[in-house]
């Protein structure tokens, strides 16, 4: 339902669920994080698909490839630092260089991790997987959007990376009437004078602060980047010579994230000034999320703040 | 195939390694070589497979978890018959499908990429885990370096198929004792290297890798073997059956000159005149 408060690692565990009654091929693979990534829910529905490696996310993601060449979709999963960040290389040789149908999800990304820590929070993960030649990232904004994620993730043959949050976040979207394309941005709300895209947790705050915006007489068109790779280039072309004016935002580093993603098309295909709203190139800290959102000015305030500051 | 044949043939995989890389001017012939015997014996014995139908589900896999062995590799299937063997003269050429290391998506029969050492034998736990969960009774094999065994992931994979009781599962460690920097016991030792796999929940066969009667003997008792994995401890000679390649660390990953390769194959030809 609009506005119900759920994380998004939460939609994850009960999509697979879902996706598990209607699929006998599919199984998840976890490094004994089964109640974190909210697997567990498979784990207790499937429990003879559900395949706990242990603490060894490099041997979960080479299990998974090798699964997968025999017709198995496998969800490897584990916590963005370490599905993206230690499993890195074997991410990029055993599943992306061969074309495997494999499936990362990476639920805690981000500083909204909360207390555990730097060390747990993952603002590096969409720069690494963004690299990887023909390796799809979805980084969905709430629970309609994830569910729908993983159920496209699936459906879409080849390797594909889902970022997750830890934090619950309100639904923004209406199940009933919602589409999910990979690769295919969503204007969430029109406006004329600047543009904010968006990704994952900060989309509902970016809502917010275009609310904020509009209380100064600033109309901000705001659009839902899902996919950022492959990236909605026709959108966010097209909102750069209708506002001239670009920000993103996104629970990641400016370094290599949809900032980065959305700054080198327009840098080509229509110059014009990106601000980069995210993790400004320091770790995360511990702390409750919201309090570290704020700190960090990804909440609708900091949002908002940021971009007046840069008007 | 009875001894005789498989050594003859194993004469005819040496020589596509060494034609190989002698075209690539670069690539891996001292552990192709040592392993020349088990490749030999795993495609032209052991395996149930179809270079007509190189990816039948049912066929039996095998994972080069040691991908820089790739001559060794591709000669094997050529000589089997998956792709012609003229092609070993395009190895590591641009534009070639002999990749560098082994590509799953163009070579027939590669069953599954590799070359960053570690990797395989987890993609290979996979594929065995995957029979098991299929009731598919397909069998998994899988060639790791004695140097690439001091990668971590080694050791996930090992734990993980030893909990498992993979017993659809044969792991072979080419134990020619060299790696780039030296011998692996002066580099860094990973012996004893049958009682780590043995406490990983592994039966450990050790043997003359280079001989066919122990090859056979120790895919026979693998086979027999129930409610575990098998790893099988090949001790070989890198390089062998090139003399001046034997036991020469130097020749991990140098290709032969003209007049190296004119010795090499005068060699191999005459221990292929010497089984006739």
């Amino acid at each position: 339902m609009l506005g119900d408060m759920i994380a998004t690692r939460d939609s994850y565990g009960n999509a697979l669920v879902e996706l598990g009654k209607e699929h006998d091929n599919l199984v998840v693979l976890d490094a004994d994080l089964a109640e974190a990534t909210k697997t567990i829910k498979f784990r207790n529905a499937f429990p003879d698909r559900h395949i706990d490696c242990g603490i060894a996310e490099a041997n979960m993601v080479g299990i998974a490839a090798g699964m997968s060449t025999a017709g198995f979709v496998p969800f490897a999963s584990s916590f963005a630092m370490f599905a993206a960040g230690r499993a890195f290389e074997q991410v990029r040789n055993a599943v992306g260089y061969p074309k495997l149908n494999v499936k990362i999800g990476a639920t805690h990304a981000g500083i909204s991790v909360g207390e555990d820590g730097a060390t747990h929070q993952c603002n590096e993960d969409i720069a690494l997987m963004r690299t990887i030649p023909g390796m799809v990232v979805i980084n969905p904004a709430d629970d309609v959007e994830a569910r729908a994620a993983v159920k496209a993730a699936y459906e879409y043959y080849g390797p594909c990376y889902l970022r997750f949050g830890r934090l619950a976040v309100p639904t923004i979207n209406d199940e009933a009437t919602y589409k999910f394309e990979i690769g295919k941005g969503v204007e969430l709300r029109k406006g004329t004078d600047l543009t904010i895209i968006a990704t994952g947790l900060p989309v509902s705050e970016s809502l917010k602060a275009a609310e904020m915006l509009e209380a100064d007489g600033i109309s901000a068109q705001v659009i839902n980047i899902h996919t950022i790779k492959p990236l909605d280039e026709d959108i966010v072309v097209a909102a750069a010579k209708a506002t001239g004016k670009i920000f993103t935002v996104e629970e990641h580093s400016i370094i290599g994230g949809l900032g980065s993603a959305v700054a080198e098309v327009l840098a080509e295909k229509c110059p014009t000034k990106v601000t980069r709203i995210g993790v400004k190139d320091v770790y995360g800290e511990s702390g409750p999320a919201k309090e570290l959102l704020k700190k960090y000015e990804l909440d609708a305030e900091g949002i908002y703040k940021q971009v007046k500051a840069s008007l | 195939m009875n001894k005789l044949e498989l050594q003859k043939k194993a004469v005819e995989v040496r020589k596509g390694i060494v034609t190989g890389v002698h075209s690539a001017k670069a690539g891996h012939p001292g552990g192709s070589l040592s392993a020349a015997d088990i490749f030999t014996y795993l495609y032209f014995e052991e395996m149930n497979i179809d270079p007509a139908n190189p990816k039948d589900e049912n066929r039996d896999r095998f994972v080069l978890s040691k991908g820089h062995t790739a001559p060794g590799l591709y000669s094997t299937l050529a000589n089997r018959g998956f792709f012609p063997v003229e092609d070993l003269l395009t190895l590591r050429h641009t534009g070639s499908y002999l990749q560098g290391h082994p590509d799953m998506k163009h070579i027939p029969g590669v069953d599954m990429s590799s070359g960053s050492l570690g990797q395989g034998l987890s993609t290979a736990v996979g594929m065995a885990l995957a029979a098991k969960m299929s009731g598919k009774d397909y069998r998994t094999y899988c060639l790791c370096g004695d140097g690439e065994i001091q990668e971590g992931q080694i050791w996930e994979a090992a734990m993980f198929a030893g909990h498992r009781k993979l017993d659809n599962l044969v792991v072979i460690v080419d134990n020619n004792n060299l790696q780039i920097d030296g011998s692996v016991d002066e580099v860094c030792s990973p012996y004893p290297i049958d009682e780590k796999f043995a406490a990983f929940g592994f039966h450990v066969i050790s043997i003359n890798g280079n001989d066919f009667d122990e090859i056979d003997a120790a895919f026979a008792e693998a086979k027999a073997t129930k409610g575990m994995p098998t790893a099988i401890i090949a001790h070989t000679v890198k390089g062998k059956g090139v003399s001046f390649m034997e036991n020469k660390a130097g020749w991990h990953g140098k290709a032969p000159n003209d007049e190296e390769y004119a010795i090499a194959m005068d060699e191999l030809g005459k221990a292929g005149d010497a089984l006739c």
